[in-house]
C-alpha cells in the first residue's frame, strides 16, 4: 500500500503551460500519474500534453474532477494559486514553488487545517508512491515499490536516500518531501501519522535539518504515538551559526535548532540516528535482514 | 535581510509610530552638525551595526555638549563590535524615560502565526527575560492577518503598570500593520518607552525583512548595507544562487539546500574544509553554472571543486552544458570533480565525456576524490 496518493489519484497541474510545469507534467504522465488537466489563467481551452487547460481550479475540478492539485507557478503567484485550490476544496494540494514570501503561508496554513484538506510544501519536491503515482518533481526512475516510508525537508536529500535504498534492494511505500520553508503545510508528524496507519509501511526514514524545533517535536511524538520503526538523519551539523543555509528554515541561532539537539532528541526517543546517508541505508537494510 | 536601527525608525515613522528625532552621521563632523541641528540638551550617539549588545560594547554614548558629541563619535566610528565595523552613527535627541517595556511582532513558525511578544521588562535581552522570568512575557498572535484587538488591549494595559495604555495599543496596531505591509519577519522595539509626560515612543528598532518578499518590496531593497553583507553573496542571490562564503579550500556547487548542507557535512567528515555553500537552485539554466564557478573561484583559495548534482527539477544536461561553457569562457586551473545523478543524468554524463572533468559515480566517492585532489594527491 501507500499513503496519500496511488494509481487512482486524479491530478491537475496549476501552471501547466510554464517551463517547469509543462516539463514535469510530461514527466508525471510518463510515470503513470493520472494527470487529468491543467490550469493557467487566460489559457483555458488550450491543451498541454493532450490534457485540457482551464482558466481556474474550480473550472478544472468541475469538468474533469481532481483529488489533488500540484502547483508550479512563480513565487509571487503561489499564494493566489494555493488559495484557489483551497477554495475549490481540492483534498490534497502540493506546492512545489520555492521562494514564497513566508507571511503568505500563515492564513493558507490555517485555512487548510480548518477545511480538513492536506497541503504539502511550499518549496518541496512533492511525493511519490513508487509504481503507482508521482506528484511533483522527484525523478521516478530511482524509486522502487516497497515497504519503507520516507519523509524529508529536503528534495535532493530525498533522492539521495531513495537512490541508496533502491540500490540495496529496499523499496519504498511513499516518499514525501515536506519542504524547507519556516511554514509548510504538513510537518513530519502529520505524515508520520499516515505511515503509522498504513499496514504495509514497515519502517520510516526521516531526513531532518537544522533550524526550528520540528525534529524535536517529532521525536517526542514518536515516543508516544508511533510503533513503526523510525530512522533519522539530520543535515547541517557543519553549518555556521546565524547563517541561513539556503532553506529559509535552516538556521542555527544560539543553541536553538542545532543538529546535535535534534540528534539527541531522536536518540532519546529510541530512534537510531545515522551520521551519513550511506549509514542510513545500511541501518534500514540491517533492520530488514 | 536585516536593516539598521535608523532605517527601522524611518519605517516606524512612515507607519506613524513615534520615535525620537535624530540624524544620520557618517563622520565626526556630521555628528557635530547633527548635534547643532537637533538643539537638544542631551543626545545619544549610537553605533549602527547589524548586531545586538551595542550598549555593552560601548557603541552607545550620551553627550551633553559639542565636545562630548565629538569625543563619542570619534570613539565609536570605526569601532569593532563582535566583528562588525561601525561606519554609521545615529545621533538622537535624548528622551525622558519613565518606564521601559518590550514589544515585538514576529513570524511565529511554531504556531504558524503573526505573533506578538510583549513584556514589562524592557531594555533587556528578551531571551534572558524568557529564561529567568517567563511569567513576565506575554504572547499572542493572529492566524488570519487581523489585529488581535482583545489580547493586545490586555497586554497594553500591563506593559507600563496601567499607564500609557492608549499609546501602547496604538503602537501595537501600527507595528502589526507595518509587519504585514512590508513583509517583515521581525519588528522589535526594545525598549518601548513611557516618557515623563506620558507619551509612548520607540526608543530602539530592529527589523528583519523576508528575503523572499523583496521581489514585491523594491523600496526596501535599497536599505541593504553592503558593509554588513558579503557583496558576492548578494550578487549571487540576484542571479538565483544561494551562496555563502566559508573559510576552507574545497569549493562546492550543489543543487538543493539539503544536499548542499550534506555535502559540507560530508567534506568535514572526511577531513576536508569547505570554501563555500552554494545551491544552484531548481530549474538551472547553463548560465547559472557559469556564474556559480565565478563566485566559487573568486577568493582564489579554492584548491579543488566538487560539483554534486542530484537532478529533480534540475536537469543534469543543463548543468553539464553550463560546466562546459564555464570551461570555455573561464580559466579554470583547479581539478573539478563531477557527480551527476537523477533527471537526465546519462545525457549530462555523455556531454562531459572527453572533457578534463573528473567523473565520480557516488556522493562519497566524489567527496573523497575532491579532498585528495585538493591536497595535490592522486585521486
Amino acid at each position: 500500500m501507500s499513503i496519500l496518493i496511488d494509481e487512482t489519484t486524479n491530478v491537475i497541474v496549476q501552471g501547466i503551460t510554464g517551463r517547469d510545469g509543462s516539463f514535469h507534467a510530461g514527466q508525471m504522465i510518463e510515470y503513470g500519474t493520472n494527470i487529468v488537466g491543467g490550469v493557467t489563467p487566460g489559457k483555458g481551452g488550450l491543451h498541454e500534453h493532450g490534457k485540457p487547460v482551464f482558466n481556474s481550479v474550480k473550472e478544472a475540478k468541475d469538468s474533469v474532477g481532481a483529488d489533488a492539485s500540484v502547483i508550479y507557478v512563480p513565487a509571487k503567484f503561489a499564494k493566489g494559486a494555493v488559495q484557489e485550490a483551497i477554495d475549490a476544496e481540492i483534498p490534497l494540494i502540493i506546492c512545489i514553488t520555492e521562494g514564497v514570501p513566508v507571511n503568505d503561508m500563515v492564513s493558507l496554513y490555517h485555512q487548510v487545517k480548518a477545511k480538513g484538506l492536506t497541503l504539502i510544501g511550499p518549496n518541496c519536491p512533492g511525493l511519490i508512491s513508487p509504481g503507482k503515482s508521482k506528484i511533483g518533481i522527484m525523478p521516478g526512475s530511482i524509486c522502487t515499490p516497497g515497504k519503507v516510508g520516507v519523509i524529508s525537508r529536503s528534495g535532493t536529500l530525498t533522492y539521495e536516500i531513495v537512490y541508496a535504498l533502491t540500490s540495496m534492494g529496499i523499496g519504498q511505500s511513499t516518499c514525501v518531501g515536506i519542504g524547507g520553508d519556516p511554514i509548510v503545510g504538513s510537518n513530519f508528524r502529520d505524515i508520520l501519522a499516515h505511515f503509522e496507519a498504513d499496514p504495509d509501511t514497515e519502517a520510516v526514514v526521516l531526513i531532518g535539518e537544522i533550524g526550528g524545533d520540528e525534529e524535536e517535536k517529532t521525536a517526542a511524538y514518536i515516543k508516544d504515538h508511533v510503533s513503526t520503526p523510525c530512522f533519522a538523519y539530520i543535515v547541517g551539523a557543519s553549518a555556521p551559526e546565524g547563517r541561513t543555509m539556503g532553506h529559509a528554515g535552516a538556521i542555527v541561532s544560539g543553541n536553538a535548532g542545532t543538529a546535535a539537539s535534534k540528534q539527541a532528541a531522536f536518540r532519546d526517543a529510541g530512534v537510531p540516528v545515522a551520521a551519513t546517508l550511506d549509514e542510513m541505508a545500511e541501518l534500514v537494510s540491517k533492520s530488514f535482514a | 535581510m536585516n536593516i539598521h536601527e535608523y532605517q527601522s525608525k524611518s519605517l516606524f515613522q512612515g507607519a506613524e509610530i513615534p520615535v525620537p528625532e535624530g540624524r544620520l552621521a557618517l563622520s565626526v563632523d556630521e555628528a557635530v552638525a547633527a548635534w547643532a541641528e537637533l538643539q537638544a540638551p542631551l543626545v545619544a550617539v549610537k553605533a549602527q551595526v547589524h548586531i545586538g549588545g551595542r550598549g555593552k560594547a560601548g557603541g552607545v554614548k550620551l553627550a551633553r555638549s559639542e565636545d562630548e558629541v565629538r569625543e563619542a563619535a570619534e570613539a565609536i566610528l570605526g569601532m569593532d563590535i563582535k566583528g562588525h565595523t561601525v561606519h554609521r552613527l545615529w545621533i538622537e535627541k535624548g528622551s525622558d524615560i519613565a518606564r521601559e517595556a518590550y514589544l515585538s511582532v514576529i513570524l511565529d513558525r511554531t504556531d504558524k502565526s503573526i505573533g506578538f511578544i510583549a513584556s514589562s521588562e524592557g531594555g533587556m535581552d528578551i531571551e534572558e527575560v524568557a529564561e529567568s522570568t517567563p511569567d513576565k512575557i506575554l504572547r499572542f498572535g493572529s492566524n488570519d492577518y487581523t489585529f488581535p484587538e482583545e489580547e493586545a488591549a490586555k497586554a497594553a494595559s500591563e506593559l507600563f503598570g496601567g499607564e500609557g495604555v492608549a499609546g501602547a495599543l496604538d503602537i501595537m496596531r501600527k507595528l502589526f500593520q507595518l509587519f504585514l505591509d512590508k513583509d517583515l519577519q521581525l519588528a522589535e522595539i526594545n525598549p518601548l518607552v513611557l516618557t515623563g509626560d506620558g507619551n509612548v515612543i520607540a526608543l530602539d528598532g530592529k527589523i528583519t525583512i523576508d528575503d523572499n518578499a523583496l521581489m514585491r518590496q523594491p523600496d526596501l531593497v535599497d536599505l541593504r548595507d553592503l558593509n554588513e553583507d558579503n557583496p558576492a553573496e548578494i550578487e549571487a542571490k540576484e542571479k538565483g544562487l544561494a551562496f555563502i562564503q566559508l573559510d576552507g579550500d574545497i569549493g562546492c556547487m550543489v543543487n538543493g539546500a539539503g544536499l548542499a548542507m550534506a555535502t559540507l557535512d560530508m567534506i568535514k567528515l572526511h577531513g576536508g574544509d569547505p570554501a563555500n555553500f552554494l545551491d544552484v537552485g531548481g530549474s538551472s539554466n547553463p548560465e547559472k553554472v557559469v556564474n556559480a564557478f565565478r563566485y566559487i573561484l573568486s577568493e582564489g583559495r579554492v584548491k579543488a571543486v566538487l560539483i554534486n548534482i542530484f537532478g529533480g527539477i534540475t536537469r543534469c544536461d543543463d548543468i553539464a552544458k553550463g560546466i562546459l561553457k564555464a570551461f570555455e569562457t573561464m580559466e579554470i586551473t583547479v581539478p573539478v570533480v563531477v557527480r551527476l545523478a537523477g533527471t537526465n543524468a546519462e545525457e549530462g554524463k555523455a556531454l562531459l565525456q572527453g572533457s578534463k572533468l573528473i567523473p565520480a559515480s557516488t556522493f562519497s566517492e566524489a567527496v573523497k576524490k575532491t579532498i585528495s585532489l585538493g591536497k595535490g594527491e592522486d585521486a
